[in-house]
């Protein structure tokens, strides 16, 4: 990616707290088009709360989100999502009492186009619009490789299949930009292996950019394009990975020394 | 789930999409259209048609109604009841105010002024949930029972409030006997389970789905909370306002207020969780439940214990039995009827087959 490319995401002096409690302070970084950038620091560092910044879950006090080219004081849920932004919590906020393939339906909520009435009557636009919307929900089943789950509610799928499901109601949006807070949380090695594997082709098959969150230091390193460091709110590293993991603030910080 | 893999299955998206996948559901359904249009008014009695068949139909709708909002977009309400009265007066006064209005043209009008009703009743969705909400629908259901009692001018200045319905006349045809009125009352009914039907499995119905299940997942992916509980609103108001008109015109006879008071709506709210929540076919069952248990229970406490205990007694045991029965069935079953239907169903997806 060359220096002269505007970044497609941009954050600058973004503060946030809660109640006086400062949650993120004075962070500023930019994410490529078309990379994977890993946003990593120990266990209330901020960095849910940022990505909740980014997709306008949370308005920050300070700051300025810059997306696809427009700057924004803040974001609103909406507005992200109009804007192609989607994601995945670290917590799993499925829709417990629908199917696999409803949920990833309502990821293409935004681009149905037939009114209520004409869906009530079968008519107009509704059941061509109904069946585009079904063929690219395939799509995304096959890719996770979903199929024998299709018509299961989500609440009866185990851990990680919830995840992958997760990902699938992204990834039906059809996303410019993809934020995903923990996505391999609590899976065993083989299904984190696989996990990755998918995040990496949507990457690459898509060009979906990517911000991840991780804390499996070993996945970061060989997933991600660009590593971003948070303690305490701050930022305390960014950069290319194996230049990222030489820092001595980050060695301190995060990878394993012991702080006083 | 790979049980899944055998049996019937779908070929074509269109084919998955279907309401009705197994075609043992498909030849049911004609089976049943052919008996409800085409038998029941030839052999049905006056009796079958007045205390059980039409109060039947009307409850299931009203069920309907009441069920895309609670079931299927998770709001709360015990007002069905006066969205339902409001239909029935709105049908009422615009036949008088425009003679000449077409019967089913006014039910359709007074499911509209339901709808509008619905909506303002709805506006506090926007801030409040849950009880909270319960609580506010429940100040709908008051509200709009004094409004149509103080007001001569509802009941076109009527002592009692009470007003006889108009002669129901379809296209010239009179649609005032029992089997009239039944057939009449099928006729609106079916068509809007129909549409209902649709919108559940189609992009709104999911919408609701998802804000009903976690609000703040579906905001992040666009869906417009504000436009989704509304209309939520207003669909169901619509429903219960058209299943008031056809309760006040085809089964009571009347109009009045206390057709509508706030037994009603436990009696609605009853049905759905009977029937289940989220189901469309669970409507019937709970109403049919609904219609059935008392008449089952009088007809058994009649034989068996006329003569032992005084008739308001016998009232009341009946009350308990009922209330009992409707505690045990929640406990043993507590997603309702419909999720006995489905078991039914997967076993017939493999039929003959057992495995
Ligand atoms: N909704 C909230 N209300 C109050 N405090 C919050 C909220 N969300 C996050 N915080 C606080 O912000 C800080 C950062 O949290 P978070 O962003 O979740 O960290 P991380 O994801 O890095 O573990 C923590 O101290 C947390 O308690
Ligand atoms: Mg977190």
């Amino acid at each position: 990616m060359s220096e002269t490319v505007a970044p497609l995401l941009s954050l600058a002096h973004i503060s946030l707290s809660f109640k006086g409690v400062k949650a993120v302070t004075d962070i500023g970084f930019d994410v490529a088009e078309g990379e994977i950038c890993a946003l990593i620091g120990p266990n209330g560092a901020g960095k849910s709360s940022l990505l909740n910044v980014i997709n306008g879950v949370y308005q920050p006090q300070q700051g300025e989100i810059r997306f696809a080219g427009r700057a924004r004081r803040a974001m609103q849920p909406h507005e992200a999502a109009v804007a192609g932004i989607a994601r995945t919590f670290q917590n799993i906020a499925l829709f417990k009492g629908m199917s696999v393939l409803d949920n990833i339906l309502t990821g293409r909520n935004l681009v149905s186009r037939s009114s209520w009435l004409e869906q009530a009557f079968r008519l107009g636009r509704a059941v061509a619009d109904e069946e585009a919307q079904r063929a690219v929900a395939e799509e995304v089943i096959a890719f996770l490789r979903l199929q024998a789950w299709r018509h299961t509610p989500v609440g009866q799928l185990p851990y990680g299949l919830q995840k992958r499901v997760e990902l699938g109601r992204a990834l039906a949006a059809r996303p410019r930009l993809l934020l995903l807070d923990e996505p391999m949380a609590g899976m065993n090695r083989e299904e984190k292996r696989e996990m990755s594997q998918f995040i990496r082709e949507v990457n690459q098959v898509f060009g979906t950019t990517i911000v991840l969150i991780e804390h499996d230091i070993g996945v970061v390193m060989e997933l991600s394009d660009h590593v971003v460091v948070l303690d305490y709110g701050r930022k305390i590293g960014d950069g290319e990975p194996e230049a990222v993991r030489a820092l001595p603030e980050v060695i301190a910080a995060y990878l394993g020394q012991q702080r006083h | 789930m790979f049980y899944q893999e055998s049996g019937q299955f779908s070929t074509r998206y269109r084919q998955d999409g279907r309401a009705l996948r197994l075609w043992q559901q498909r030849a049911a359904l004609w089976a049943l259209l052919l008996l409800a249009f085409g038998l029941l008014p030839f052999i049905g009695n006056d009796y079958w048609f007045s205390a059980i068949l039409i109060p039947f139909l009307v409850l299931s709708l009203a069920g309907l109604g009441l069920n895309l909002l609670t079931g299927y977009a998770g709001q709360l309400s015990l007002g069905s009841a006066a969205f339902m009265a409001v239909g029935a007066f709105a049908s009422y006064k615009l036949q008088f105010l425009l003679p000449g209005l077409p019967l089913l043209l006014s039910f359709v009008a007074g499911g509209v002024v339901a709808a509008i009703v619905g909506v303002v009743f709805g506006l506090p969705s926007l801030r409040i949930k849950g009880f909270y909400l319960l609580v506010s629908t429940l100040a709908a259901q008051f509200f709009v029972e004094w409004l149509l009692t103080k007001f001569a001018w509802f009941s076109n200045g009527n002592e009692s409030g009470v007003i006889t319905a108009p002669p129901l006349l379809v296209a010239g045809h009179d649609f005032g006997s029992p089997a009239g009125r039944y057939l009449l009352t099928l006729s609106v009914v079916l068509p809007l389970f129909v549409l209902a039907a649709n919108l559940v499995r189609s992009s709104l119905g999911r919408n609701w789905m998802a804000v009903r299940d976690m609000d703040t997942a579906a905001a992040v992916i666009g869906i417009p909370i504000l436009r989704t509980k509304l209309l939520a609103f207003a669909i169901s108001s619509f429903i219960l306002g058209v299943a008031g008109s056809l309760w006040a015109f085809t089964y009571l006879g009347t109009v009045e207020p206390h057709g509508f008071d706030l037994s009603r709506s436990f009696q609605v709210l009853f049905i759905i969780i009977l029937g289940g929540m989220g189901s469309i076919l669970g409507n019937f069952l709970g109403a049919a439940f609904i219609v059935l248990l008392p008449i089952v229970l009088s007809i058994l406490s009649g034989s068996l214990l006329s003569g032992v205990l005084p008739a308001g007694q016998l009232e009341n045991l009946q009350k308990i039995i009922f209330g009992v029965l409707i505690i045990l069935f929640l406990i043993k079953e507590p997603d309702g009827l419909a999720r006995l239907w489905q078991g039914w169903r997967a076993r017939a997806r493999l039929w003959p087959l057992r495995f």
